[in-house]
Protein backbone atom coordinates (compact mmCIF):
# COMPACT_ATOMS: atom_id res chain seq x y z
CA UNK A 1 0.00 0.00 0.00
CA UNK A 2 2.78 2.40 1.13
CA UNK A 3 5.12 1.54 -1.76
CA UNK A 4 2.87 2.88 -4.69
CA UNK A 5 3.67 5.81 -6.91
CA UNK A 6 0.58 8.06 -7.63
CA UNK A 7 -0.82 6.31 -9.98
CA UNK A 8 -1.46 3.54 -7.82
CA UNK A 9 1.21 1.29 -9.49
CA UNK A 10 3.93 -0.83 -8.39
CA UNK A 11 6.79 0.20 -9.56
CA UNK A 12 10.73 -0.49 -9.30
CA UNK A 13 12.65 -4.02 -9.40
CA UNK A 14 12.77 -6.47 -6.47
CA UNK A 15 15.85 -4.79 -4.89
CA UNK A 16 13.89 -0.84 -5.22
CA UNK A 17 11.27 -2.33 -4.10
CA UNK A 18 13.04 -4.17 -0.90
CA UNK A 19 14.72 -0.61 -0.47
CA UNK A 20 11.48 1.05 -0.11
CA UNK A 21 10.39 -1.11 2.44
CA UNK A 22 13.33 -0.37 3.96
CA UNK A 23 12.35 3.06 4.02
CA UNK A 24 9.04 2.92 5.40
CA UNK A 25 9.93 0.50 8.30
CA UNK A 26 12.50 3.53 9.87
CA UNK A 27 10.32 4.69 12.28
CA UNK A 28 8.48 1.18 13.17
CA UNK A 29 12.59 -0.09 13.42
CA UNK A 30 13.07 2.93 16.24
CA UNK A 31 10.17 2.46 18.17
CA UNK A 32 10.67 -1.79 17.70
CA UNK A 33 14.38 -0.86 19.16
CA UNK A 34 12.85 1.12 22.32
CA UNK A 35 10.25 -1.42 23.02
CA UNK A 36 12.82 -4.52 22.76
CA UNK A 37 15.23 -2.34 25.16
CA UNK A 38 12.25 -2.44 27.63
CA UNK A 39 12.08 -6.22 27.25
CA UNK A 40 15.58 -6.36 27.48
CA UNK A 41 14.84 -4.77 30.78
CA UNK A 42 11.79 -6.83 31.50
CA UNK A 43 13.54 -10.07 30.97
CA UNK A 44 16.01 -9.58 33.83
CA UNK A 45 13.43 -8.76 36.29
CA UNK A 46 11.78 -12.25 35.58
CA UNK A 47 15.05 -13.71 36.62
CA UNK A 48 15.86 -14.33 32.17
CA UNK A 49 19.83 -14.72 32.25
CA UNK A 50 21.24 -11.49 30.14
CA UNK A 51 22.71 -14.18 26.96
CA UNK A 52 19.04 -15.52 27.21
CA UNK A 53 17.16 -12.32 26.64
CA UNK A 54 19.43 -11.81 23.69
CA UNK A 55 19.28 -14.61 22.11
CA UNK A 56 15.60 -15.00 22.68
CA UNK A 57 14.87 -11.54 20.70
CA UNK A 58 17.25 -13.10 17.74
CA UNK A 59 15.34 -16.04 17.18
CA UNK A 60 11.75 -15.53 18.43
CA UNK A 61 11.63 -11.81 17.22
CA UNK A 62 7.82 -11.40 18.07
CA UNK A 63 7.10 -8.85 20.90
CA UNK A 64 3.98 -9.47 21.95
CA UNK A 65 5.29 -13.32 22.81
CA UNK A 66 8.05 -12.85 24.36
CA UNK A 67 6.79 -10.27 26.79
CA UNK A 68 3.83 -12.93 27.57
CA UNK A 69 6.44 -15.44 27.97
CA UNK A 70 8.39 -14.01 30.29
CA UNK A 71 5.70 -12.66 32.42
CA UNK A 72 4.45 -15.98 33.07
CA UNK A 73 7.95 -17.78 34.17
CA UNK A 74 8.60 -14.29 36.03
CA UNK A 75 5.61 -14.95 38.36
CA UNK A 76 6.74 -18.53 38.72
CA UNK A 77 4.07 -19.89 36.17
CA UNK A 78 5.53 -22.95 34.24
CA UNK A 79 6.98 -23.74 31.13
CA UNK A 80 4.18 -24.76 29.46
CA UNK A 81 2.10 -21.88 30.72
CA UNK A 82 4.32 -19.34 29.29
CA UNK A 83 4.53 -21.53 25.59
CA UNK A 84 0.93 -21.68 25.44
CA UNK A 85 0.75 -18.15 26.11
CA UNK A 86 3.30 -17.29 23.96
CA UNK A 87 1.37 -19.57 20.92
CA UNK A 88 -1.68 -17.60 21.50
CA UNK A 89 -0.22 -13.80 21.41
CA UNK A 90 1.49 -15.14 17.63
CA UNK A 91 -1.47 -16.89 16.59
CA UNK A 92 -2.37 -13.88 14.75
CA UNK A 93 0.08 -14.79 12.24
CA UNK A 94 -1.64 -17.83 11.60
CA UNK A 95 -4.19 -15.39 9.74
CA UNK A 96 -1.40 -12.61 8.26
CA UNK A 97 0.30 -16.64 7.38
CA UNK A 98 -2.67 -17.59 5.38
CA UNK A 99 -3.05 -14.24 3.64
CA UNK A 100 0.53 -13.81 2.69
CA UNK A 101 0.62 -17.58 1.18
CA UNK A 102 -0.52 -16.85 -2.30
CA UNK A 103 1.94 -14.77 -2.64
CA UNK A 104 4.82 -16.53 -2.03
CA UNK A 105 6.39 -18.97 -4.73
CA UNK A 106 8.79 -21.86 -4.51
CA UNK A 107 8.43 -25.17 -2.14
CA UNK A 108 7.13 -25.54 1.44
CA UNK A 109 10.63 -25.36 2.76
CA UNK A 110 11.37 -22.08 1.08
CA UNK A 111 7.67 -20.23 1.63
CA UNK A 112 7.64 -21.29 5.53
CA UNK A 113 11.29 -19.48 5.60
CA UNK A 114 9.92 -16.48 3.94
CA UNK A 115 6.95 -16.21 6.00
CA UNK A 116 9.30 -15.83 9.09
CA UNK A 117 9.21 -12.37 7.87
CA UNK A 118 5.91 -11.72 8.75
CA UNK A 119 5.59 -9.00 11.34
CA UNK A 120 2.79 -6.63 12.20
CA UNK A 121 3.96 -3.05 10.52
CA UNK A 122 5.69 -5.33 7.40
CA UNK A 123 2.71 -7.29 7.07
CA UNK A 124 0.35 -4.46 6.91
CA UNK A 125 2.35 -2.26 4.65
CA UNK A 126 3.46 -4.71 2.28
CA UNK A 127 -0.28 -5.71 1.55
CA UNK A 128 -2.09 -4.21 -1.80
CA UNK A 129 -5.65 -3.33 -2.20
CA UNK A 130 -6.19 -5.95 -4.59
CA UNK A 131 -5.26 -8.76 -1.53
CA UNK A 132 -1.90 -9.93 -2.35
CA UNK A 133 1.57 -9.25 -1.33
CA UNK A 134 4.88 -7.39 -2.55
CA UNK A 135 6.87 -10.09 -0.78
CA UNK A 136 10.25 -7.80 -1.06
CA UNK A 137 8.65 -4.90 0.58
CA UNK A 138 7.70 -7.19 3.19
CA UNK A 139 11.43 -8.30 3.39
CA UNK A 140 12.87 -4.72 2.82
CA UNK A 141 10.36 -3.88 5.77
CA UNK A 142 11.24 -6.45 8.10
CA UNK A 143 15.26 -6.01 7.78
CA UNK A 144 15.64 -2.52 9.61
CA UNK A 145 12.80 -4.09 12.49
CA UNK A 146 15.05 -7.11 12.98
CA UNK A 147 18.19 -5.38 13.74
CA UNK A 148 16.42 -2.69 16.06
CA UNK A 149 14.68 -5.48 17.79
CA UNK A 150 18.20 -7.35 18.47
CA UNK A 151 20.43 -4.20 19.05
CA UNK A 152 17.56 -2.77 21.36
CA UNK A 153 17.67 -5.67 23.43
CA UNK A 154 21.51 -5.85 23.98
CA UNK A 155 21.20 -1.81 25.33
CA UNK A 156 17.89 -2.93 27.39
CA UNK A 157 19.96 -5.82 28.75
CA UNK A 158 23.12 -3.73 29.29
CA UNK A 159 21.46 -0.40 30.61
CA UNK A 160 19.06 -2.38 32.86
CA UNK A 161 19.85 -0.24 35.76
CA UNK A 162 19.40 3.24 34.14
CA UNK A 163 16.28 2.65 32.32
CA UNK A 164 14.43 1.29 35.52
CA UNK A 165 11.16 0.54 34.73
CA UNK A 166 10.39 0.79 30.96
CA UNK A 167 6.73 2.07 31.34
CA UNK A 168 7.55 5.56 32.94
CA UNK A 169 8.72 7.04 29.01
CA UNK A 170 4.99 5.36 27.75
CA UNK A 171 6.60 3.31 25.53
CA UNK A 172 3.75 1.03 25.54
CA UNK A 173 1.50 3.36 23.38
CA UNK A 174 4.37 3.60 20.59
CA UNK A 175 2.94 0.43 19.04
CA UNK A 176 -0.88 1.19 19.42
CA UNK A 177 -0.06 4.62 18.01
CA UNK A 178 1.49 3.24 14.72
CA UNK A 179 -1.32 0.83 13.86
CA UNK A 180 -3.79 3.40 14.64
CA UNK A 181 -2.15 5.52 12.06
CA UNK A 182 -1.70 3.04 9.72
CA UNK A 183 -5.60 1.96 10.08
CA UNK A 184 -6.70 5.22 9.41
CA UNK A 185 -3.94 6.10 6.56
CA UNK A 186 -4.50 2.93 4.77
CA UNK A 187 -8.11 1.47 5.72
CA UNK A 188 -10.17 4.67 3.72
CA UNK A 189 -12.85 2.13 2.15
CA UNK A 190 -16.14 1.71 4.30
CA UNK A 191 -16.21 -1.44 4.04
CA UNK A 192 -12.41 -1.48 5.90
CA UNK A 193 -13.91 1.27 8.54
CA UNK A 194 -16.44 -1.44 9.08
CA UNK A 195 -14.40 -4.37 9.70
CA UNK A 196 -12.27 -2.47 11.68
CA UNK A 197 -14.85 -1.33 13.88
CA UNK A 198 -16.09 -5.18 13.58
CA UNK A 199 -12.60 -6.30 14.91
CA UNK A 200 -12.09 -3.91 17.48
CA UNK A 201 -15.83 -4.78 19.51
CA UNK A 202 -15.16 -8.54 18.89
CA UNK A 203 -11.31 -8.21 20.48
CA UNK A 204 -12.70 -5.70 23.23
CA UNK A 205 -15.96 -8.47 23.97
CA UNK A 206 -13.65 -11.44 24.46
CA UNK A 207 -10.56 -9.62 26.33
CA UNK A 208 -12.22 -10.69 29.72
CA UNK A 209 -13.06 -14.06 29.04
CA UNK A 210 -10.32 -15.54 26.73
CA UNK A 211 -6.55 -16.47 27.12
CA UNK A 212 -4.73 -13.14 26.04
CA UNK A 213 -3.77 -12.98 21.89
CA UNK A 214 -7.42 -14.85 21.28
CA UNK A 215 -9.04 -11.78 20.89
CA UNK A 216 -6.66 -10.34 18.50
CA UNK A 217 -6.83 -13.78 16.27
CA UNK A 218 -10.62 -13.61 16.70
CA UNK A 219 -11.26 -10.28 15.18
CA UNK A 220 -9.91 -11.27 12.08
CA UNK A 221 -13.28 -13.11 11.38
CA UNK A 222 -14.78 -9.73 10.43
CA UNK A 223 -12.95 -9.66 7.49
CA UNK A 224 -15.28 -12.31 6.65
CA UNK A 225 -17.54 -9.38 5.30
CA UNK A 226 -15.23 -9.62 2.46
CA UNK A 227 -17.24 -12.31 1.27
CA UNK A 228 -20.31 -9.90 0.76
CA UNK A 229 -18.32 -7.81 -1.93
CA UNK A 230 -18.30 -8.89 -5.69
CA UNK A 231 -15.05 -7.79 -6.65
CA UNK A 232 -11.87 -6.91 -4.60
CA UNK A 233 -11.93 -3.11 -3.25
CA UNK B 1 19.08 -27.23 30.43
CA UNK B 2 17.75 -24.30 32.36
CA UNK B 3 14.16 -23.51 32.52
CA UNK B 4 15.22 -20.00 30.78
CA UNK B 5 17.18 -21.73 27.73
CA UNK B 6 13.87 -24.18 27.84
CA UNK B 7 11.86 -21.30 27.18
CA UNK B 8 13.88 -19.29 24.16
CA UNK B 9 14.04 -22.46 22.26
CA UNK B 10 10.41 -23.52 22.99
CA UNK B 11 9.37 -19.69 21.75
CA UNK B 12 11.93 -19.89 19.09
CA UNK B 13 9.93 -23.45 17.76
CA UNK B 14 6.55 -22.44 18.40
CA UNK B 15 6.74 -18.77 16.44
CA UNK B 16 8.73 -20.51 13.56
CA UNK B 17 5.68 -23.17 13.28
CA UNK B 18 3.04 -20.69 13.78
CA UNK B 19 4.67 -18.41 10.81
CA UNK B 20 5.57 -21.32 8.76
CA UNK B 21 1.67 -22.99 8.63
CA UNK B 22 0.05 -20.58 6.62
CA UNK B 23 2.40 -20.33 3.70
CA UNK B 24 3.11 -24.09 3.89
CA UNK B 25 -0.32 -25.22 3.71
CA UNK B 26 -1.98 -22.60 1.25
CA UNK B 27 1.38 -20.95 -0.89
CA UNK B 28 1.74 -21.34 -4.48
CA UNK B 29 -1.82 -21.67 -5.80
CA UNK B 30 -4.01 -19.20 -6.84
CA UNK B 31 -7.42 -18.13 -4.66
CA UNK B 32 -10.25 -17.03 -6.10
CA UNK B 33 -11.50 -13.43 -5.97
CA UNK B 34 -13.71 -13.60 -2.72
CA UNK B 35 -10.12 -15.28 -0.85
CA UNK B 36 -8.62 -11.53 -2.42
CA UNK B 37 -11.33 -9.21 -0.78
CA UNK B 38 -11.06 -11.25 2.45
CA UNK B 39 -7.66 -11.10 3.04
CA UNK B 40 -7.38 -7.28 2.19
CA UNK B 41 -9.75 -6.86 5.11
CA UNK B 42 -7.92 -8.90 7.47
CA UNK B 43 -5.77 -6.17 7.57
CA UNK B 44 -7.84 -3.42 9.13
CA UNK B 45 -9.63 -6.30 11.40
CA UNK B 46 -6.67 -7.48 12.96
CA UNK B 47 -4.62 -3.70 13.39
CA UNK B 48 -7.94 -2.28 14.61
CA UNK B 49 -8.07 -5.23 17.31
CA UNK B 50 -4.24 -4.36 17.91
CA UNK B 51 -5.10 -1.06 18.60
CA UNK B 52 -8.04 -1.77 20.98
CA UNK B 53 -6.48 -4.18 23.10
CA UNK B 54 -3.64 -2.32 24.12
CA UNK B 55 -5.51 0.85 24.43
CA UNK B 56 -8.74 -0.17 26.29
CA UNK B 57 -7.50 -3.25 28.14
CA UNK B 58 -5.28 -4.03 30.67
CA UNK B 59 -5.14 -7.75 31.04
CA UNK B 60 -8.24 -8.72 31.22
CA UNK B 61 -9.89 -5.84 32.40
CA UNK B 62 -11.60 -3.21 29.89
CA UNK B 63 -10.24 0.10 31.32
CA UNK B 64 -9.36 3.82 30.27
CA UNK B 65 -5.98 4.55 31.11
CA UNK B 66 -3.07 6.89 30.14
CA UNK B 67 -2.51 5.06 26.77
CA UNK B 68 -6.13 5.26 26.01
CA UNK B 69 -5.36 9.12 25.84
CA UNK B 70 -1.56 9.20 24.65
CA UNK B 71 -3.40 7.31 21.90
CA UNK B 72 -6.12 9.49 21.08
CA UNK B 73 -3.77 12.84 21.12
CA UNK B 74 -1.76 10.82 18.61
CA UNK B 75 -4.37 10.26 15.96
CA UNK B 76 -5.17 13.84 16.27
CA UNK B 77 -1.50 15.00 15.83
CA UNK B 78 -1.63 12.36 12.97
CA UNK B 79 -4.64 14.03 11.13
CA UNK B 80 -2.91 17.98 11.75
CA UNK B 81 0.43 16.62 10.58
CA UNK B 82 0.16 13.38 8.40
CA UNK B 83 3.42 12.96 10.15
CA UNK B 84 3.43 8.88 11.80
CA UNK B 85 7.02 10.59 13.78
CA UNK B 86 4.98 13.21 15.38
CA UNK B 87 1.83 10.91 15.99
CA UNK B 88 4.69 8.16 17.79
CA UNK B 89 6.03 11.01 19.92
CA UNK B 90 3.13 12.26 20.56
CA UNK B 91 1.45 8.97 22.06
CA UNK B 92 4.26 8.31 24.27
CA UNK B 93 5.01 11.85 25.47
CA UNK B 94 1.65 12.03 26.72
CA UNK B 95 0.93 8.71 27.82
CA UNK B 96 4.34 9.59 30.64
CA UNK B 97 3.57 12.68 31.07
CA UNK B 98 -0.37 10.98 32.38
CA UNK B 99 1.91 8.61 34.59
CA UNK B 100 4.48 11.46 36.08
CA UNK B 101 1.36 12.96 37.81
Amino acid sequence: MAHEDDSGEEVGTPRERFRAGVRAAVPFALAGGLLSASFGVVAGQAGLPDLAAIVMSLIVFAGSAQFAAVAIIGAGGSLGAALVAAALMNSRFLAMGIALAPSLPGGPLRRALQGQAVVDASWAMALRPDGTFDRHFLFGATAPQYVAWGVGTVLGVLGRSVIGNADRFGLDAVFPAFFLALLLTEARHPDSRRVAMAGAAISLALTPFTPAGVPILAASVAALWGLRTRQPS
Amino acid sequence: MSTAWALVAGCAVVTFAIKAAGPIALGGRELPARFASVVALTAPALLAALVATHTLADGHRLEVGAPTAGVLVSALVLQRTRSIAWCVVSAAAVTALLRAF
